[in-house]
């Protein structure tokens, strides 16, 4: 079976954001880029799912401008097969981005569309709930565990109170959580052998899509610094500080 | 104008944290509604009927919501989105999971995770982590939102709302229930607790979290912890706050072994008063704590204990 895996390039996840003097947006001039760490694990269980026997064909597909095709050589290098550019340098809604990843599951009729859960950069964690409604395809998100069984995948999700087991019907969405897997480093040889892998390019005005924005950023501020505390030198100090001072224990 | 909230619950408990989205759902204006959809709900339903400012309660009790499976939610919350201008629901797994397929389904954006209510079209939301805060405008009819509860002051729950009956049976057949291994717990929830105390990885083990133990129970605290401890496998995933787990926002958070990655910070710099008790004096939970001791958890948790 086909699996296509969607993913977003990002921030590292090492850097702290600064937002704009002028409260437009961040900052992303000569900030580190990657794969979003979620994306990388959905990779991750393509992959695993080609190497187990159960995958025949691992597909990456990535929304933005030519910079993001650092992220399909990654993904590429990770093991997969080939790759997918929907080429545009607007700043797109998740319903927006949901909509053009249906077009190419018409195209590419997977069996499996693995995502991550969110990225570390929007935050929204919409996108694959989207693209599952859009498809009308069920979906399993927050995944700690995949299991492909026949005409149906098990997932097992991370939700508030533990876990929760679900049996979707194929074709299905999973979106990834933290423990699904941990990503491998690619080889020096498979990133060598990355550049050789088929990568398209597709324009995004080439679907026919209205991509009128639904949503205004009006601006972005930075959060409410907290107040530099203090270092207190003994238990007894701080239980009586908590007590006296902070009054959050009697 | 009106509002269609949906009520987190497990078909025998209201959670509590849906007392904070009708707040949010007051700031946006107009009637508000909420749903309880579930089978065999009839406690929900009841409590659900007292908290202030709900005009009515709509109830679709059917086996088809037993488990609020996403594909089947979704097409009831869709079809009855006909009738409003916001569709609310708490950012807990429940809402993350079904609400961006409400959204699909209606063709507008979603917006998740507001903190604040600026108008009817304009939310307040946390972005990057929490590291920037984005004021967002909606250019949708209908706006489909998910709101953090830690935002929002619970609304009392002394009213009396009508009771309705919905029958409805939307299932998509596409997907069932299996299973739930769910962490039983006699302490309360990580996110209603007025104390919680996480443990990181300077814990070393699983075994060692007991050394919190005590403590929560002194405190009346929820334990949580961060996510490398989670990883590690010292603890289940449940007990994860950060950017990806759950957000809280205590009156009091005690971080022990916790060296304060952004990830972490992102879902417990809202607390009142942090403590941070570290070996290390360079790590970062120091800069967010209103508390730091530099000292061996070993030594400080039953100090600690002792001298509650």
């Amino acid at each position: 079976m086909k699996v296509l895996v969607p993913i977003k390039r990002v921030i590292d996840y090492n850097v702290k954001v600064r937002v704009k003097a002028d409260n437009s947006n961040v900052d992303l001039a000569n900030v580190k880029m990657a794969i979003n760490p979620f994306c990388e694990i959905a990779v991750e269980e393509a992959v695993r799912l080609k190497e187990a026997g159960t995958a025949t064909e691992v597909i990456a597909v990535s929304i933005g401008d030519k910079s993001c095709q650092e992220q399909l050589r990654t993904a590429l290098a990770l093991g997969a097969d080939r790759a997918i550019q929907i080429d545009t340098d607007q700043n797109l809604d998740s319903l927006h981005v949901a909509k053009l990843l249906q077009k190419v599951v018409e195209e590419e009729q997977p069996q499996l569309v693995i995502l991550g859960k969110q990225s570390i950069d929007s935050d929204n964690n919409q996108t694959g709930q989207m693209l599952a409604a859009l498809t009308g395809m069920a979906q399993g998100t927050f995944a700690s565990a995949v299991n492909v069984d026949g005409e149906k995948v098990n997932v097992t999700r991370e939700v508030d109170g533990g876990l929760q087991t679900v049996a979707l019907n194929l074709p299905a969405i999973v979106t990834t959580d933290l423990r699904l897997n941990e990503p491998r480093y690619a080889s020096l040889p498979n990133i060598m052998k990355a550049k050789r892998k088929p990568l398209a390019v597709k324009p995004a005005a080439d679907f026919g899509l209205d991509l009128t924005a639904r949503t205004t950023l009006l601006k972005v501020t930075p959060p409410a610094e907290r107040q530099a505390g203090i270092v207190v030198e003994s238990i007894d100090e701080l239980v009586e500080k908590l007590k006296n001072e902070a009054k959050v224990i009697s | 104008m009106s509002v269609l909230v949906f009520a987190e619950h497990d078909n025998n408990q209201l959670k509590a944290d849906t007392l904070k989205t009708v707040a949010a759902a007051q700031a946006m204006g107009g009637e508000i509604h909420l749903l309880v959809a579930g089978h065999n709900c009839q406690a929900v339903a009841d409590a659900a009927s007292k908290v202030n400012g709900v005009a009515k309660v709509l109830v679709a009790d059917n086996a088809a919501y037993e488990h609020q499976l996403a594909e089947n939610v979704s097409l009831l919350v869709t079809e009855l989105a006909a009738d409003y201008d916001h569709i609310v629901a708490t950012a807990l797994t429940t809402g993350k999971n079904f609400m961006p397929r409400v959204a699909a389904l209606l063709d507008v954006a979603q917006i998740s995770d507001i903190i604040a209510v600026e108008s009817s079209d304009t939310f307040v939301r946390p972005i990057y982590a929490g590291n920037a805060i984005a004021t967002v405008q909606s250019l949708d009819s209908k706006k489909v939102i998910t709101v953090r509860p830690t935002g929002f002051d619970a609304v009392a729950t002394d009213g009396s709302a009508e009771v309705v009956a919905l029958d409805k049976a939307t299932d998509a057949g596409t997907s069932s229930h299996v299973n739930d291994e769910l962490s039983v717990s006699e302490r309360p929830d990580l996110g209603a607790a007025s104390v919680v105390i996480s443990g990181g990885r300077g814990m070393q083990n699983g075994d060692n979290f007991k050394l919190l133990d005590g403590i929560a129970d002194k405190l009346g605290a929820a334990i949580g912890a961060s996510r490398a401890a989670v990883d590690a496998g010292f603890v289940p995933n449940d007990m994860q706050v950060g950017q990806t787990g759950k957000i809280v926002a205590p009156d009091l958070y005690i971080a022990v072994g916790i060296s304060g990655a952004i990830q972490h910070l992102a879902g417990m710099k809202d607390s009142k008063i942090i403590v941070a008790i570290n070996k290390d004096a360079e790590a970062p939970i120091f800069q967010v704590a209103d508390y730091g001791i530099v000292a061996d958890l070993f030594d400080a948790l039953p100090e600690l204990e002792s001298k509650l």
